[in-house]
Order: structure tokens, then C-alpha cells, then sequence
């Protein structure tokens, strides 16, 4: 066994023990710590793949914004867990059972798996020789180069479901202390206080 | 025996080691100098005396700290999570340290010579979050909590412009790896260097490098005034220890990143000088020096404040930054002076 071997397995022992008490942690924060150490574990099986752009992107993105948001929100719901999670030994059969339909349907699909001749060639032709280019700058040309359009209309896409969003949610409220910051910045000394030359023993 | 350390596993893992230790126990021994150093500053600015009592001019204070912060008890408040409490300093403390990995400190000088070198210092800056938001939650105490909500927060905004600021450098070199920034800033001395084709964003970087250290005047999670010390109020002994070293490196790997990026990494400022490790160090003790300067010398923003020059300011500033750099540099504006990928790196 290489090193590179050893270290799949504990990456991949890893992700499936951190993925499982994701879902059986009684404590919602104790699953999202859960789920961060999927991620990573998910972004050192990317290393392995000499993906390096993408491990570090899915660290970035997942890890570093997506699950503070999650942390946010599941710290400060003021939800009862453990009685949402009290009808679990009753559902429980429901759940297996619909795992193991899908564990069948995959068994079917992937048990007679046959592929194309030359997929193999096709879809190298797409990725250029790692020896030639960094990942990162083929992922750049693929984007920027090949697909532009695409890419900026996906942009564009998620562009307009965040102004959708924020139209949504955002609304004007009157009993709210609000800050001027311009009429803050062009406030003089003078206006704001006096000096005064105060002798002993008077007073103002 | 060079064959032992470059093919065999164990060999390598032992030199792997050897070089983080090399890193490592250097970085602590300054580290407890900068701590000296920072306090000294602050209390120069402020005409006291600063420690003065441990050692000649008080400069073993921060190992009587050390002793005291490992011998003291360790006290865990009642009701909270014991397991994240002690992972939360931990996750600090650890992601200050592998963040150096990366980082070059002369030509060819570095633990792990990766293509993607700066998105792995985005990667783990934005692990260190979560030390503050977990130790905040575990401590099941009010201010802790508000202290941590507010800390990850500001660091989520100002990585933002951080890595908005990188990119510009980035499209200027063609690359992500530290040494091919440094080798792409060599030339004419330090006219050469990116603080002048890059001169407003050396500004900008640095205040957002303050931000994301949550070092004063943006010391808001530990607004002492109104938050007693945000997410530490808790901590004692060794836990709090960790989190006052994951802070201070991280404001020290800052100064390295500002070092790096902008003033040249190991280049010297006048070519008849020899390049070499001792120009970054000095960079970066500059840089400190200015931290504790500007700690000393500004007072501390409003919350408001600080959110809206963060997405208000900072934000479209570095990102219309980013668009006028790619265009300076597509067209080679001024020959190399924006595109250096040109000079063959």
C-alpha cells in the first residue's frame, strides 16, 4: 500500500464516519461541525485526484462561507431538536426502506454498466495533460475560453435570484435607529463642543 | 544518505518534519519578542513604561507569561459543550500554524511548493472563523456569543476584499504560487515592486488585513467596553493562550502576506544589495512595527461603521480595481508595468 493509498483510505473512512454522525449528532451544531469535517475530508480526496484548484476552492466556498451561514442559523434557532428528532425510531424502517430502494436502483444502473468505445478518448480530449498545464489554468481556459457564454449567463442567473431574494426579504422599517453616515463625516469640531478657559474655584 | 530523505517515505517524512520544526520553533521564540514588542510600543505611545520588571528591560516577560498562562487551572463554565470549548482554541491556534506552510522566505525556501499557494492561505484564513464562532457558542454565556456572531461577521466581509485585492496581484503575475509573485516583482530595486503598479490597494489590504485579525481599531469581537472580550471571556489558562498566539501569528502571517504580495518577499530595495531571508524578515518587522502603531494610535470603529467600509467602500473599490487591472494588463499598458507575466517568469 503507497502512501497515497493509505491516505485515500483515511480521507475516505474519514468522510463516511463524519457523514454519518452528521445525521445521528443529537446537538444541530454538533452536526454542522460534523459536516465541515466531510468537507474537508471530501477536499483532501481532491488533492489525492490532483485536483488541487478544486480542493481548495470547495474548502473556500463550502467550508469557509456556506457553513458559517449554517452555523449561524442553526445556532440561533430557537428550535427544540431533540423533539423533532423524538419520531425517529418511528420512522426509521421508512428511511431504510427508501435507502435500500436506492441502493437497488443504483445496483441495477451500475451492475450492467457498459461504456461507449472511445468515451474513454472523449472525455480526455476535453482535459488537457496535466504535465503540460496546471489544473487551474486549464479550469481558466475551459471557462473563460471554451464556455464564456455559458459561465456569464450562469452568472447572470445567480445574479438575478440574489436581487430576487433581497427584493423579497427587504422592507423599510420606521422604528429603527438609523445611522447618517455623510451628514456624520461633514459634522466640524465647532459645532460639536466649545473650549472653555474655566478659573479655579468658580466654575462655569 | 541524501538518497535516505529524498526517496524512501520515512526519510522524507522526517525532513518534512524537520522543516516544519525549522519553521516553527523560530516563529514561536519571535513570537513572544513581538508580543514584548507590541506592548512596549503600545506603551511608549501612551508615555508608560510597558513591562519592565522580568528580565533586562523586562524582555522575558512574555516567557513569565508563558509559565504562568500553562501552570494556571483551567476553568469550564457551567453548561458549556466541554468539546467544542477545547476544540475552538485548538482550531486557532492550529490553522495560525499550517497557513506557513506555504509561505516562501527566500528563493526556493518554503515547506510545500504548491501552484495554488495563495488560495490555500484564503483556504485556511477562512477556517480560522471558526475557532471564534465555536468558542463563542460553547462558552453558553451572552457575551461570548455576541462577541462571536459580530467577529465572524467581520471576517467573512473583509476576506472578501482581501481576495478581491489578491486577484488584482494575481492577473499582474500569471500565477498563485508565492515565488513566482517574488520573482515577477525582481528587477529595478523596489520601484519594481507591486506596491507601485498595485499603490492604492496596498492601503486598502492593509486595513482589511487589521479587519481580519480583529486587531484594533477593528478589535470589535473584544470591544472591551461592550463585550468585556467577546468570545474569550470564558477562556483561561492554556485554551486562552492558544488563542492569543492563533491571533498573533495571524497578524504576523499577515505582515508576511503584505511583505510578499506588495514590497518585494526576499528581494532587496537597492540592486547592489544581495537578496536574501533577511529582507522579508525585516519587511515584515516593519509591518508589525506599524500594526502596533496603528493599535495604538486609532481609536476603535463603530459596528456600523465598519460593516458599511466593508461592503460599501472596500468592496467595489477592490473589485472595479480587479476589472481595471485586467484591462491594464491585457493591453500592456506601460509595457510590463501591470502585465509581468510578459518578462518571462
Amino acid at each position: 500500500m503507497t502512501v497515497a493509498d493509505f491516505a485515500f483510505f483515511c480521507f475516505a473512512i474519514l468522510m463516511l464516519v463524519a457523514g454519518a454522525f452528521t445525521v445521528v449528532s443529537r446537538n444541530p451544531v454538533h452536526s454542522v461541525l460534523w459536516l465541515i469535517l466531510t468537507f474537508l475530508s471530501a477536499a483532501g480526496l481532491f488533492v489525492l485526484l490532483g485536483a488541487e484548484f478544486v480542493a481548495m476552492l470547495l474548502v473556500i466556498v463550502y467550508v469557509g462561507a456556506v457553513m458559517v451561514l449554517f452555523l449561524f442559523v442553526v445556532m440561533m434557532l430557537d428550535v427544540d431538536f431533540a423533539e423533532l428528532k423524538a419520531g425517529m425510531a418511528k420512522y426509521l424502517p421508512f428511511g431504510l426502506l427508501i435507502g435500500v430502494v436506492l441502493i437497488l436502483q443504483l445496483a441495477i444502473a451500475f451492475g450492467d454498466w457498459h461504456s461507449a468505445e472511445g468515451a474513454e478518448a472523449l472525455r480526455r480530449s476535453v482535459t488537457p495533460d496535466l504535465a503540460e498545464t496546471h489544473n487551474t489554468a486549464a479550469i481558466g481556459r475551459i471557462m473563460y475560453d471554451d464556455y464564456l457564454l455559458l459561465f456569464q449567463v450562469a452568472g447572470l442567473i445567480l445574479l438575478v435570484s440574489m436581487i430576487g431574494a433581497i427584493t423579497l426579504t427587504l422592507r423599510h422599517r420606521a422604528d429603527v435607529k438609523r445611522q447618517n453616515v455623510l451628514k456624520q463625516m461633514y459634522r466640524n469640531p465647532e459645532d460639536a463642543f466649545e473650549m472653555k478657559d474655566i478659573k479655579p474655584g468658580q466654575g462655569l | 544518505m541524501v538518497e535516505f530523505f529524498t526517496t524512501t517515505n520515512l526519510g522524507i517524512a522526517l525532513l518534512t518534519l524537520g522543516q516544519i520544526l525549522l519553521v516553527l520553533v523560530p516563529l514561536f521564540v519571535a513570537l513572544a519578542f513581538l508580543m514584548y514588542g507590541d506592548r512596549k510600543i503600545w506603551a511608549a505611545v501612551q508615555m508608560r513604561k510597558g513591562p519592565n520588571i522580568v528580565g533586562v528591560f523586562g524582555l522575558l516577560q512574555s516567557f513569565a507569561d508563558f509559565i504562568k498562562y500553562l501552570v494556571k487551572e483551567v476553568v469550564v463554565p457551567a453548561g458549556a459543550d466541554k468539546f467544542v470549548f477545547y476544540l475552538a482554541p485548538m482550531i486557532t491556534f492550529i490553522t495560525a500554524c499550517i497557513a506557513w506552510v506555504v509561505i516562501p522566505w527566500n528563493d526556493g525556501w518554503v515547506i510545500a511548493d504548491i501552484n495554488v499557494a495563495i488560495l490555500y492561505i484564503f483556504a485556511v484564513s477562512s477556517l480560522e472563523v471558526y475557532g471564534v464562532i465555536m468558542g463563542g457558542w460553547a462558552s453558553n454565556s451572552k457575551y461570548p456569543f455576541l462577541g462571536s456572531l459580530r467577529s465572524a461577521a467581520q471576517m467573512i466581509s473583509y476576506e472578501v476584499s482581501i481576495g478581491l485585492i489578491i486577484i488584482g496581484v494575481i492577473i499582474s503575475t500569471g500565477s498563485m504560487n508565492f515565488g513566482d509573485i517574488v520573482a515577477a516583482q525582481d528587477g529595478a530595486g523596489f520601484l519594481s515592486w507591486y506596491w507601485l503598479p498595485h499603490l492604492p490597494m496596498v492601503f486598502l489590504f492593509f486595513v482589511s488585513a487589521l479587519a481580519e485579525t480583529n486587531r484594533p481599531p477593528f478589535d470589535l469581537p473584544e470591544a472591551e467596553s461592550e463585550l468585556v472580550a467577546g468570545y474569550q471571556v470564558e477562556y483561561s489558562s492554556t485554551p486562552f493562550l492558544l488563542f492569543m498566539m492563533g491571533e498573533l501569528m495571524a497578524v504576523v502571517l499577515m505582515c508576511a502576506l503584505v511583505s510578499i504580495l506588495f514590497f518585494g518577499g526576499w528581494n532587496s530595495p537597492v540592486e547592489f544589495l544581495p537578496d536574501g531571508i533577511f529582507w522579508l524578515v525585516i519587511k515584515m518587522l516593519f509591518f508589525f512595527f506599524i500594526f502596533s502603531m496603528v493599535k495604538a494610535i486609532v481609536p476603535r470603529y463603530r459596528y456600523d461603521q465598519l460593516m458599511r467600509i466593508g461592503w460599501k467602500v472596500f468592496l467595489p473599490l477592490s473589485l472595479g480595481w480587479v476589472v481595471l487591472v485586467a484591462f491594464l494588463a491585457k493591453f500592456e499598458v506601460f509595457g510590463a508595468f501591470w502585465a509581468r507575466w510578459t518578462m518571462g517568469v
